[in-house]
């Protein structure tokens, strides 16, 4: 009778409930919200009308498709993985909804097949992923053409527009009545949101997906199913891009093939600027939330001053690199500062 | 650990947050404001599109000129999505009147209804929507006036008879249609000596117009004119023209844009040809937006208003059926004025 000893993991050990909620809430993630809140208040005292509950509206609806894909990007990108067909997939479940609706479909039907349309592509990504064992960076930049493909095939450069307003009022109606600021569509997100963050943050599914995402082979000599655990995030990343797609269908009364052109660098940049690592392994929901809502409102700020959608791109770009670039630069320091200390010749920063 | 630099990071975040905010303060101060004149801003379809350009800048001197104060903002691409954004952003900044022209008939009304809502006048320019959804449309011209321009064009440039050809778009487009429907209606009345021998289609396609130009001129070695009530089709028949026997011999004639048809209006391969003025598009719409403003007209049939610095020297406008203001027979460019324009 031998006894093998425990494989060390390298899995993140389950630590207490409160001791996580606050190395999430505090770090990187603070600084963000933090971020959101300068801004807001910033943007409410010196641009007109900002402050307006019909400006928390529309910046609210206007946010909301990037909210929805980036639960599940977020997974991806600290799986150590991307997926860049999000904004195509969104197109193809925009047009499916068009398409069915003018055939006679009722569109909780319509809604339904684009749902499953979203699982398909997701697994479609996945089994590309995983199974076959392409980057994932590759898979998705083919799934992204082949579904926007697809999409403008389907309905060419016409749009399906006319959806019923019961549906319409789905996607834009205000929660607490007219006049205020709460779009009722926030309570799916706010579902979502959770579903995502609890998954992510406090189960071994989600520590398993920082695992993979920091070290994949040492993760699957751990026992960890590396590839079923992407394969189901692929499916997160299609099924939550479709339903952003019957959003964007009700809410714009528009369905197109080229809807949301370009949209997955909006999902991604808010992903990177909440704090998630491009490289895998780090990262978090509160933070991401916070990254989208700092890029919704900076547009939306930006906008209300009337400077130009171009110059809008290059500001929302600049914050991108900069939150990029600013932890790096930290750590740097930190480190330069750390073994300046420990060699006992510290000098202060300004030499 | 963390909580340990914790600070330090803050404080370099406040100070990005410092900078975008003079960025955003920077910006917004240089904002004319709407002081309680004509707040008038123009949405096009998209930016950077030089029709557009065209109608906006005159637009811009139109509303500066009635002392009002003009802005223009847009999607960087021409979409539905892009558009209602700005159309809530104006919305939000209770602007005096939306001038838009629209990418989707239906799909932007949610969002100017709202902007209705707030008391905010919506015109449409160039492209329409609903009728329910604006308060009125400030249109190029009618499918009439549209018709019979480029037959008195064609008659004339023929010697008043002979056998004319039409280089359309699609089979199924309906603009494309009503406009020959009504070619021959006037071809009929006015130009008994002119036959239309035949409609080719184009579909639209650059390469398709040119080889339906080189068809028409076997099949019909009599044929005097052409006429092509499409930018696309005009440019390409201009084309086929220009390097043929036919050049000079064959008129050619219908809707097309000053840029598209320079080179051929410069060689003499084409004489004169039509399409509307945007810029008159831009002033007439920002008079409509100025009469509605004061109270003048509110979109129905019969109202009555005034515009200055029009090509035409027209100054005096009635809102037809349906809220619809048409500014009149199309323009035309040839030799004399061509370089005039960049769209």
């Amino acid at each position: 009778m031998t006894t093998t000893a425990e494989p060390v993991s390298t899995t993140p050990v389950a630590r207490p409930f409160g001791e996580r909620l606050r190395s999430i809430l505090l770090g990187r993630d603070a600084v963000i919200i933090v971020l959101v809140v300068l801004v807001w208040i910033v943007g409410a005292s010196t641009v007109d009308n900002f402050s307006k509950p019909n400006t928390v509206y529309y910046l609210l609806l206007d946010v909301l498709p990037i909210l929805l894909i980036a639960l599940p990007m977020t997974m991806v990108v600290v799986s150590g993985e991307i997926d860049l067909s999000v904004a195509s997939m969104l197109g193809l479940s925009s047009v499916l909804v068009g398409v069915l609706f003018q055939h006679g479909w009722p569109i909780w039907l319509a809604a339904l097949m684009a749902l499953g349309a979203g699982v398909l592509g997701g697994a479609l990504n996945g089994f590309l992923v995983t199974t076959v064992g392409l980057p994932s960076l590759a898979v998705t930049v083919g799934t992204m053409a082949l579904f926007r493909g697809i999409a403008v095939g389907l309905l060419g450069t016409e749009a399906v527009t006319g959806f019923p307003s019961e549906y319409k009022d789905l996607a834009s109606d205000r929660l607490f009545g007219p006049g205020t600021a709460i779009p009722g569509f926030l309570l799916v997100f706010i579902v979502l949101a959770t579903v995502f963050g609890v998954l992510l943050h406090f189960t071994a599914f989600g520590r398993a997906v920082y695992a993979a995402g920091l070290n994949a082979e040492t993760s699957r000599f751990s026992g960890i199913n590396v590839p079923a655990i992407k394969f189901w995030l692929f499916i997160g990343t299609g099924v939550v891009s479709a339903l952003a797609g019957v959003y964007w269908t009700l809410r714009y009364d528009s369905a197109r093939g080229d809807n949301a052109a370009g949209f997955e660098l909006a999902v991604v940049a808010a992903v990177l600027v909440g704090g998630v690592s491009i490289f895998g392994g780090r990262g978090a929901i509160p933070g991401v939330i916070a990254g989208a809502l700092l890029i919704g409102e900076a547009r939306s700020l930006l906008r209300l001053a009337d400077v130009s959608a171009d110059a809008i791109n290059i500001a929302i770009g600049v914050l991108l690199i900069a939150s990029v670039i600013f932890p790096r630069v930290l750590s740097g320091l930190k480190g330069h500062l750390t073994r300046r200390r420990t060699s006992g010749s510290f000098t202060p920063l300004e030499r | 650990m963390t909580s340990l630099h914790s600070p330090r990071r803050l404080a370099v975040v406040a100070g990005l947050a410092v900078a975008l905010t003079v960025a955003v303060t920077g910006c917004g101060s240089d904002e004319p404001g709407g002081d309680g004149g004509y707040d008038i801003a123009f949405l096009p379809k998209n930016l950077g599109n030089p029709y557009f350009e065209a109608s906006d800048a005159a637009a811009k001197e139109a509303v500066e000129g009635f002392g009002g104060s003009f802005k223009e903002v847009g999607p960087p691409e021409a979409t539905t999505d892009g558009q209602v954004t700005y159309i809530n952003t104006l919305t939000q900044q209770s602007v005096g009147a939306i001038v838009l022209s629209a990418n989707d008939p239906s799909a932007l009304c949610d969002a100017l209804g709202e902007a209705r809502e707030a008391g905010i006048k919506v015109i449409t320019f160039d492209s329409d929507v609903d009728v329910d959804c604006r308060d009125a449309y400030v249109s190029a011209s009618s499918p009439e006036l549209i018709a019979q321009k480029q037959i008195d064009l064609i008659a004339e440039q023929i010697g008043g008879s002979g056998e004319i050809a039409v280089l359309s778009a699609t089979a199924n487009a309906t603009n494309q249609n009503s406009w020959i429907a009504e070619m021959e209606t006037y071809l009929a009345s006015d130009y008994p000596d002119v036959e239309l021998v035949e409609v080719v289609y184009g579909d639209d396609d650059d390469q398709t117009s040119y080889d339906k130009t080189e068809a028409l001129l076997s099949s019909y070695p009599d044929l005097a004119g052409i006429v092509s009530p499409t930018t696309v089709g005009i440019a390409a028949a201009a084309r086929y023209l220009s390097t043929s026997e036919f050049k000079g011999e064959v008129a050619l004639t219908g809707l097309g844009t000053p840029n598209d048809m320079r080179e051929y209006i410069t060689n003499g391969t084409v004489t004169a040809f039509a399409l509307w003025n945007p810029e008159d598009l831009g002033v007439l719409a920002s008079y409509t937006a100025k009469a509605m403003l004061d109270g003048d007209i509110t979109g129905t049939e019969g109202d009555t208003f005034s515009a200055e610095g029009l090509s035409s020297g027209v100054t005096e406008f009635t809102v037809g059926p349906d809220g619809v203001i048409t500014l009149g027979e199309p323009f035309v460019f040839d030799a004399d004025n061509i370089d005039e324009f960049n769209f």
